[in-house]
């Protein structure tokens, strides 16, 4: 197929997987911030929801203080920042529309409608309430395409590089709550523990939908180290960082078999998953949890570029 | 007279473009007025150089080259003897009649000044084409400064005629719109000009017009200098404008911004004296 | 004006026999019913026309052509006769844009004036003595033809750069199919879809004689932002082969390549629709950020074939247009089958003489022009607008040619009152490849929706029929 029509799929899905997640991000700060002073302590959640969502240079390039109005617009509304919730399904669709005939009809109504439901929600909701539904909206348009995209395209390249979009932008995001909020899930919280790690505990999890799984698969309390655990190394959990890169090592494969060709991305993403298999948590903690998720963004970001360079130009 | 030919072109690139494609008209040709001896060109860069004629008759030599490319040099040399014919450039490749360099095209369409400006010639009374054409010459060459700084390689006759001001490009662009204006067929030449004044060494090109005139043919006219061609111009390509002609045309793909250096070396070979 | 010829019932009312079985169901069809299928077409146009709309943005309503559910019918030797016209006229139209390039004679021995070629900005001087694969220069043809009388067709304007419509073609088929099975049940109508498998055939069969086997033939397109991007994605969709934009294709050693996810892969033929200035940034307009860097290199190397070639608008031009009957004549030794509207030439003292003295009852047009601009309706203009088109006419008398108002044919058609005749034309697209003239048989017929309206482009509010050509 052509470079730029894997190109455009592989944004498309990226766009549309970013999205969700920002929606994500300002309902659990939204969540935490309701929360009286005295349960979350003096954090502005505000700042940290801009680091998480990676666009605190240009967010600081126009505001001087992050608070609820500026980091709400700014990440949902805004036209200035290219990673809007709204850029990301204006930069969806235009991808989409460049590949209009490589779409099935239901993926293509799917971010087209959203598209156009986006139009009605004009400079951004008036209230609380309103952003609320919202916010639900975006992650419901961005299951509906997901779902329209795994029950309706061919299972051929087409649909493994946006695949690959979905997953690499997935561990992108993980990886970087993991980063801004390192610090809580250190092991020496434990001793510390009370009501104001549990909120932010939680919050971590709200944020990749992930609270209910936790107590499925541990059946206890939320400790830090076992948050880490599930979202780093669990492959179960489908944002975990193991379960991103299982399915990319997946998709490369199936890309690499039908073109009877491999290479350096495959090699590449092989060898992440393989240290993500062969990682116990405690080995994470003793050797630095920072150092761990900063050289997995940066082995991500390198994944992307080369896929890139072997495939989409 | 016979001139040597040493010219560089040169091109470096900030952030190194993944690929270039580019098109020479870098290859003079014979005519009653010059002979090739010889000449090569060298691309710093290994490529293939495919070598054709354009459907004006001129040599063209296309290149691409897969980068990262961070600088890129032409080179070109040669020697070529040149005979002053008065301007009368004979025995030239000539794909197409006359009549089809009245064509106006995007740099040479002649502004409402330029029109005003060659039919007041005409109206002083220069009558017959080949005075007329001298009369364009002249007075071009008196109205009009030579200045770098406010024009580049896509400005149009009009422009450079409403600002009076330009390089060889424009002088030549100007008079071939003038020209067409009125009814004379007329064409841009690229190429290169010795300087009798001792300066070697030059930092572009040189560009002319050739026009034509019935019963003499096509003509040359080198407005820059206000003088007709002389066995000090070596003419290497002819086109409808620039575009047509321009020694280097060029894209890239990816990369940043690029910087480019012209060196031209022309040189009177020592004259022949019997041992 | 004289009464307009209607395609059903001729001049004198009298039924003609390739409407007698449309004629009887128009009149067994329950108003209702009709006005019921009618709005279900336009319910279906929407939705393949929602793809459609997006494109257009905001205005995504008005961008929906009226398609009209009365069929316009020709019987089997009307059809005979016109793609009979239509070969000969497109044969003469390749052999003229050769000679253009080549060897020129038909300059020579004045058939067409030299500075109407030279002088025109669509001649192409970069095609001077090139080649192009198997001397095929227009590949698709888009002939626009009206009819006057039982036995008229005149042609009113060549296509031969990139026509587009025939998306409309296929459509209209395919949506009265649908809504119309009993009608169609009594006739029996010639197939117009196979048009995809006949483009895909021609463009192979004029691949350069470098290309593979299976030659690779994509569809080039200028973008999402074209007006007629829905017909480039369409239509590439149906051939089953790449949209590509300038930008996926890259030129090495004189070959052209496309940009895969499985590396660099050679294309042969390029069925472009983007105009020759935007084709290559070395040749034509250097600012061109939709085509690809050296593609005439590779082109003038014989490793690609374009379709349409470069320059063949030195064909379609209104100036030349009236010479075509001399040029039909010339190149083929013909008389020819389709006649040209009867066209003054302005340039000609006599012709000018003429049009000076008639302009009221004339339509002038500048050869240049299109889309209507610069173009003067005689009988529909006031003394104060003739008087500055004398004016006009004789400043640059060159640059108009000037033709009788044609009394087009009408079709029935549904409109607001009921069923009313309007003027309607037709657009053929001729295919030419190396083995062989290739028509399917129809077209795309436009009709003017505003009663007495002789104006059918769809930017001015025209529709669209099917066209049915009957077999036997």
């Amino acid at each position: 197929m052509l470079s730029r029509t894997a190109d455009n799929l592989y944004w498309l899905a990226r766009y549309v997987e970013r999205a969700e997640y920002l929606a994500r991000i300002l309902e659990a700060t939204q969540r935490l911030t309701a929360l009286p002073l005295a349960y979350v302590g003096e954090s502005n959640e505000w700042e940290s929801a801009v680091a998480t969502a990676g666009c605190a240079g240009a967010f600081y390039a126009v505001f001087s203080e992050a608070n609820e109005e500026n980091v709400t617009d700014f990440l949902a509304f805004s036209t200035a920042n290219p990673s809007s919730i709204r850029s990301c399904f204006e930069a969806a669709r235009t991808n989409a529309r460049a590949v209009r005939t490589a779409l099935t009809v239901e993926m293509w109504d799917a971010i087209n409608g959203t598209w156009l439901e986006l139009r009605r929600y004009g400079n951004g909701p008036t209230s609380r309430e309103e952003l609320s539904r919202f916010l639900r909206w975006v992650q419901e348009s961005s299951l509906r395409f997901d779902g329209c995209a795994y029950r309706t395209m061919l299972r051929n390249d087409a649909y493994w590089f946006t695949r690959l979009g979905v997953y690499l932008e997935r561990a992108d995001n993980t990886a970087r709550i993991l980063d801004v909020k390192y610090h809580m899930l250190l092991p020496a919280h434990e001793q510390v523990g009370g009501p104001l790690d549990y909120f932010q505990w939680a919050a971590i999890l709200r944020s990749v939908s992930a609270l209910t799984s936790y107590h499925w698969v541990y059946r206890e309390s939320l400790k830090p180290w076992l948050i880490a655990d599930l979202l780093i190394l669990k492959e179960e959990m489908p944002r975990s960082l193991a379960s991103c890169y299982e399915n990319i090592v997946t998709n490369l494969d199936r890309i690499a078999a039908a073109y009877g060709r491999q290479g350096p991305v495959q090699r590449l993403a092989r060898s992440v998953r393989t240290r993500l298999q062969n990682s116990r948590m405690d080995d994470i903690f003793q050797r630095g949890l920072h150092e761990f998720i900063q050289s997995f963004i940066a082995d991500n970001n390198r994944i992307g570029t080369t896929i890139t360079q072997q495939y989409l130009t | 007279m016979r001139i040597l030919i040493s010219h560089d072109t040169v091109y470096r690139y900030a952030n190194p473009p993944a690929s270039v494609v580019q098109i020479l008209r870098l290859t003079p040709r014979n005519h009653d007025g010059q002979y090739v001896g010889s000449w090569r060109i060298d691309i710093s860069a290994d490529c293939r150089l495919d070598a054709h004629e354009d459907s004006f008759g001129n040599l063209t030599h296309t290149f691409s080259v897969d980068g990262p490319v961070e600088e890129l040099v032409i080179h070109v040399e040669g020697d070529v003897d040149t005979e002053d014919t008065n301007g009368v450039v004979r025995g030239a490749i000539e794909r197409f009649p006359p009549g089809l360099f009245l064509r106006e095209t995007q740099l040479t369409t002649p502004s409402p000044a330029i029109r005003d400006f060659a039919a007041a010639l005409k109206a002083a009374g220069y009558g017959e084409t080949l005075s007329l054409l001298h009369g364009l010459l002249a007075c071009l060459y008196e109205e009009m400064t030579f200045d770098a700084d406010p024009t580049h390689a896509a400005t149009t006759a009009a422009e450079a005629f409403a600002i009076r001001r330009g390089v060889c490009q424009d002088f030549a662009h100007i008079f071939i719109a003038a020209a067409r204006s009125l009814g004379v067929p007329a064409r841009y030449v690229s190429g290169y000009f010795f300087r009798s004044d001792g300066v070697n060494d030059q930092n572009a090109g040189h560009a002319w017009a050739e026009a034509y005139v019935a019963d003499l043919g096509w003509v040359a006219f080198d407005p820059a200098n206000g003088i007709s061609a002389t066995d000090a111009h070596l003419r290497v390509a002819a086109g409808l404008d620039y575009l047509g002609a321009a020694p280097v045309r060029g894209t890239r793909y990816g990369g940043g911004a690029e910087n480019l250096a012209v060196r031209v070396r022309l040189q009177q070979a020592r004259q022949q004296a019997q041992n | 004006m004289a009464v307009a010829f209607d395609e059903m019932t001729g001049q004198d009312g009298k039924l003609r026999p390739a409407y007698r079985e449309l004629s009887a169901w128009l009149g067994e069809i329950r108003p209702d019913v009709l006005d019921y299928r009618r709005r279900e077409a336009e319910f279906l146009f929407r939705r393949i026309g929602i793809t459609f709309a997006v494109y257009g943005e905001a205005d995504s309503q008005e961008r929906l052509i009226p398609f009209d559910v009365i069929p316009r019918i020709l019987s089997a030797p009307e059809w005979a006769l016109l793609s009979r016209g239509l070969e000969q006229r497109v044969t003469a139209i390749n052999a003229y844009i050769r000679d253009i390039y080549g060897k020129r004679e038909c300059l020579r021995a004045g058939i067409v004036p030299e500075d109407l070629v030279f002088q025109n900005p669509v001649f192409r001087p970069e095609m001077n003595g090139q080649k192009v694969p198997h001397d095929i220069y227009v590949a698709i043809a888009g002939i626009d033809i009206v009819r006057v009388d039982d036995q008229t067709f005149y042609v009113l304007e060549d296509n031969a750069r990139t026509p587009s419509g025939v998306s409309y073609m296929l459509e209209n088929r395919e949506i009265m199919l649908r809504l119309f099975p009993e009608l169609f049940s009594r006739h029996r109508i010639a197939p117009v879809d196979n048009y995809p498998d006949e483009l895909l055939a021609t463009l192979q069969s004029i691949a350069p004689n470098t290309a593979a086997a299976e030659p690779t033939v994509v569809l080039l397109t200028p973008g999402v932002f074209n007006s007629a991007y829905y017909e480039h994605s369409f239509l590439a969709d149906k051939l089953g082969i790449e949209l590509v934009e300038g930008r996926d294709l890259f030129v090495r050693g004189e070959e052209v390549f496309m940009r895969t996810t499985q590396g660099p892969k050679r294309v042969d033929v390029i069925y472009r629709r983007l105009d020759d200035d935007f084709l290559d940034p070395l040749a034509f307009r250097p600012d061109s950020v939709l085509g690809v860097p050296g593609l005439m290199s590779a082109y003038q190397a014989g490793n690609v074939t374009l379709a349409n070639a470069v320059g063949t608008g030195v064909a379609d031009d209104k100036a030349v247009y009236s010479y075509m009957p001399e040029i039909v004549k010339f190149f083929l030794g013909e008389e020819p089958i389709l006649r040209n509207v009867p066209t003054f030439r302005c340039r000609e003292d006599e012709h000018l003489g003429y049009v000076l003295d008639n302009i009221d009852k004339l339509v002038v047009k500048e050869v240049h022009g299109s889309g209507g601009y610069g173009m003067l309706i005689g009988p529909a203009a006031d003394k104060a607008m003739l008087a500055a088109f004398r004016a006009k006419l004789k400043s640059a008398p060159a640059n108009f040619i000037a033709q009788p108002t044609l009394a087009l044919s009408t079709c029935p058609t549904c409109v607001d009152s009921g069923i009313a005749p309007r003027h309607v034309d037709l657009r053929p697209f001729v295919l030419t490849g190396r083995d062989k003239v290739r028509i399917v048989p129809g077209g795309l017929t436009r009709v003017a929706m505003k009663a007495g309206s002789l104006v059918v482009n769809s930017s001015q509010g025209g529709g669209t029929k099917d066209t049915w050509v009957l077999d036997g």
